[in-house]
């Protein structure tokens, strides 16, 4: 009887496959001595599913077309350089594996997006521990899932944003990974565009041009537990629907127009546990709804939240606002926030009931950032004694920002 | 005249004032570093403090001490001295008496607190040396308006106001014609108009040499062309400097005209 | 010739204090300011002294006109009507100090002595009594050895012995050649030490000439009366 179940064949037959594969998979050493010293032909002699193993050296190599099942694997990192002729790798299968090879010389072209790894219309590859350096764009992602891009190390020399393009690109992808890569001084950062259900955690992304992280119409993603420091306008989210931002850390994105991050017709969100600190402006945001700020350390920003345009049904609850010059900046009279529980260092009020809630509400927004919004100009007046005086006075009566617009729960505490 | 500088110096520096306002910069500076044990953090807060503080203090003490002071300066006027090295000696001795306390007080805590090591070291020189400019001008300004007014409350009450126009009116005058011209190009009239306010122009020197200026955006980016130019520093030095010697220049004026 | 005026006038605001005063002081005498109050004895001698800068004519003080000049300081000592010093300074400081901006010699030892000061030398300014600070007033006024000696209000605060010491003090200084300007209110004090009496009434001067003149020519036998005869006789 069990002979005849069909599962239990099944069962049977697996490792037998598994063990022919193995015995038929050939393994490849590719090397300045070797009988094959060029990635590129013996990948075309390769048979699906076979180990490329590339021996340390300098291969001067460009536009490797990868087009069946292979693992690529460099050992000790064999340079591949492309001597700035044009794209190096260009991934048309699925189940590709590229694993420790470090690529260097990005050709640089203002007609075609040259990237040092492009993978097109590929499923369930593995691209990781790849270091890549003078690069146009690094890794591309063009209409492909179920991937993972991991540990790898991506530094460029980026001056001008027109000659420069991105580290990590994702285009019309779905269900991908992005995990623990470090990218700098690219473009933007990491990019997505028309790409939902990815997962993006514990990457550092700094010094780049642009953004650190740059979101374009993609929906349903996560990104965790990532660092995003001195980038040339921080992070930049855009267009896009129930993005989860969690524990995540802006720093030093200073200048006259960064902002740690940037959201722009953005709903459905949830922006919790993440670190905002030394930004010029912590969170910029316009035309964004429904959106839960929950349990983020705002910390020395110039402006903490900025809100620009419409932005309906937000709450703000459970942060900290701490040493900002700027709590939050408004630029209508009209609010349909609710800010709720926050930490604000400015409040002055006290706690006669020891609830660990301040029993007069606190007004986040100064009038100075009233008056600076109308007048740019105005800000030349930053910590003088007048503004400092009409601050005062607007908090107590307030006449020009919402009457509603309050924290009527402040903490006493900062929240740990 | 150096003598009257070193007289006057020393009555200062024995006064209960001088060790007022000496303990209270101490007091400041410890107080900043051991909240905060930051320096560059220290050096903005201390900033506020200064821009307001440091001309108050400075009209007070330099109309507190003409005043108190006007019987011994006739007994030194009968002396052969030069007018003009009598006051100019006072004026000296003042300002720099409240410079030292200034600069004692909130240097040994900051260099207690390793400043000689950190990269703040040049902000807070930049802080002290606005401060010595701001005590002063207004000293000086005290002093004209002192010499003017024979009338002890008058005196008082026009230097105070001085005080008041040029760290809190100025600046309303200022935002309201922002705000009224706001249509019109305004970067140079902001400028021009910090520029002219020793108080604003040390404020903004200041502000632009902390990181802060960033807030400042695209107006800050302008003012940060301007002044991160040696030409724009060396134009507003001067202009400290003109603050400086104007009163100066008033006070010898008034006081060779003037009748004991 | 010590001191010459020559048509002084001097206006504060609108109040004419003096109008066109013409003086000669000579040398060796004990002069006498007198006038009601707000005649322009103040005045007229922080004139001489360039505290007060006039509006009109000259004063040469030991044949030098002093016009935007004060070196001819340092010929004259001056001892001003309220000594307010410094209060935070100590008495020895302050005749150190006196000394160090004079610059001349200086014989201070003596009339510390004289006026009992050694105690207060040590002691601060500011905790002294108006009779002390008078004294202290005094020692620094005639430390210094200098040909021309004016003194506004000598007596104030002074106890007897200490006044007889000044009076002593001004006869020593005239023995010794030297000119003095003396303003009081005490007639007793300027009746005894004055040679010549200057009398100021609004802005002139009405009278000068020694006691014996003024008694003669008010016909009066006593001095007080001959001061007030000269004010009432003016008023007439």
């Amino acid at each position: 009887m069990p002979t005849s179940h069909p599962h239990y064949k099944f069962i049977l037959a697996l490792p037998l496959l598994l063990w022919t594969s193995l015995v038929w998979a050939k393994t490849w050493n590719v090397c300045d001595d070797c009988e094959h010293n060029s990635i590129k032909e013996t990948i075309s002699l390769a048979q699906p599913y076979d180990t490329l193993l590339v021996q340390k050296g300098t291969y001067r190599e460009f536009e490797i077309l990868v087009d069946k099942p292979l693992v690529i694997r460099g050992v000790g990192y064999p340079i591949v350089d492309g001597e700035k002729k044009g794209e190096i790798f260009r991934v048309t299968s699925d189940h590709v594996t590229l694993d420790g090879l470090f690529i260097i010389n990005v050709g640089v072209s203002y007609t075609k997006d040259n990237a040092a790894i492009r993978v097109v219309q590929s499923k369930n590859f593995l691209i990781q521990n790849m270091v890549l350096e003078q690069l146009f764009f690094g890794i591309y992602l063009e209409k492909s899932s179920h991937g993972k891009v991991y540990h790898n190390r991506i530094i460029g020399e980026a001056v001008d944003e027109y000659n420069s393009g991105n580290g990590i690109q994702l285009w019309y992808s779905s269900g991908i990974e992005v995990l623990k890569n470090h990218v700098q001084g690219t473009r933007d950062g990491i990019y997505l565009e028309f790409s939902d259900e990815i997962t993006i955690a514990e990457n550092v992304s700094m010094e780049n041009l642009r953004y650190g992280l740059h979101f374009m119409f993609s929906n349903n993603d996560v990104y965790t537990n990532n660092t995003f420091e001195n980038n040339g306008a921080g992070v930049a989210v855009m267009f896009s629907k129930f993005i989860t931002m969690r524990n995540n850390t802006f720093r030093k994105n200073w200048g006259t127009a960064a902002y740690g991050m940037l959201l722009k017709e953005i709903n459905d969100a949830e922006i919790s546990g993440n670190i905002f600190e030394e930004n010029t402006i912590g969170i910029n945001i316009e035309g964004s709804n429904r959106i839960k700020y929950n349990d983020n350390d705002f910390i020395g920003n110039g402006w903490a939240i900025r809100v620009i345009g419409a932005c309906y049904t937000n709450i703000f609850k459970g942060n900290n606002f701490l040493y900002n010059s700027f709590d939050i900046s408004y630029n209508s009279k009209l609010n349909d926030n609710v800010f709720e529980g926050n930490f604000w260092s400015s409040y002055t009020g006290y706690d006669l009931d020891k609830d660990g809630i301040g029993d007069v509400p606190y007004r986040p927004v100064k009038l100075f950032s009233y008056v600076v919004n109308r007048t740019p100009e105005t800000i030349v007046l930053l910590r003088s004694l007048f503004m400092d005086i009409i601050d005062f006075s607007e908090r107590v009566s307030p006449v020009f920002t919402p009457d509603n617009l309050k924290d009527a729960q402040p903490l006493m505490k900062v929240r740990s | 005249m150096l003598k009257i500088l070193k007289y006057s110096f020393y009555d200062l520096i024995r006064s209960r004032w001088s060790y007022v306002y000496f303990l209270f910069y101490l007091a400041l500076g410890f107080v900043l570093l051991f909240l905060n044990n930051d320096v560059s953090k220290a050096v903005i807060t201390l900033m506020n403090v200064i821009i307001v503080l440091i001309p108050l203090i400075g009209t007070i003490f330099g109309v507190m001490y003409y005043y108190n002071s006007r019987e011994f300066t006739e007994l030194l006027l009968a002396q052969p001295i030069k007018r003009s090295s009598i006051f100019l000696g006072q004026y000296f001795g003042v300002a720099g008496s409240l410079t030292l306390s200034l600069v004692l007080g909130l240097g040994i805590p900051f260099v207690l607190y390793g400043l000689l090591r950190s990269n703040a070291i040049f902000d807070f020189s930049l802080l002290l040396v606005t401060g010595a400019f701001l005590t002063f001008i207004f000293v000086g300004l005290s002093f004209v308006i002192a010499i003017s007014n024979e009338n002890k409350i008058k005196g008082f009450g026009y230097a105070v106001l001085l005080w008041l126009f040029l760290a809190v009116v100025y600046d309303g005058l200022f935002l309201m014609s922002l705000i009224v011209f706001e249509e019109y190009p305004l970067d140079t009239f902001s400028l021009v108009a910090t520029i002219l306010n020793p108080i604003d122009l040390s404020r903004i020197l200041i502000l632009l040499k902390l990181d802060i200026s960033a807030l400042l955006g695209y107006t800050g980016a302008i003012f940060k062309q301007f002044f991160g130019t040696n030409l724009g520093f060396l134009i507003s030095l001067a202009i400290l400097l003109l603050w400086t010697i104007l009163p100066l220049l008033g006070l010898r004026y008034k006081a060779g005209k003037k009748d004991f | 010739m010590t001191i010459e005026i020559n048509k002084l006038h001097k206006q504060f605001g609108k109040n004419q204090v003096l109008k066109g005063v013409d003086l000669s002081i000579d040398k060796g005498n004990i002069y006498a300011i007198l006038g009601p109050n707000g005649s322009g004895k103040t005045t007229l001698i922080k004139s001489i002294l360039g505290m007060v800068i006039p509006n009109k004519g000259q004063i040469s003080v030991l044949g030098e006109p002093i016009k935007k000049g004060w070196k001819y300081r340092k010929k004259i000592d001056y001892l001003p009507q309220i000594a307010n010093f410094p209060p935070n300074i100590k008495v020895k400081e302050l005749i150190g100090m006196i000394k160090d901006l004079r610059n001349s010699p200086s014989e201070e030892a003596e009339l510390i002595d004289l006026f009992g000061l050694e105690p207060f030398l040590n002691k601060k300014l500011a905790t002294l009594s108006g009779g002390t600070k008078q004294k202290v007033n005094i020692v620094l006024t005639f430390m210094f050895d200098s040909p021309l000696i004016i003194l506004d209000e000598p007596t104030t605060g002074l106890d007897p012995k200490a006044l007889i010491h000044l009076k002593e003090l001004i006869q020593k200084e005239k023995a010794n050649g030297k000119t003095i300007l003396i303003t009081s209110h005490i007639m007793q004090f300027v009746e005894e030490v004055a040679d010549e009496i200057v009398y100021l009434l609004e802005g002139e001067i009405y009278f000068k000439g020694c006691i014996g003149k003024l008694m003669e020519q008010t016909e009066q036998t006593n001095f007080e009366h001959a001061i007030a005869a000269i004010t009432t006789a003016s008023h007439a």
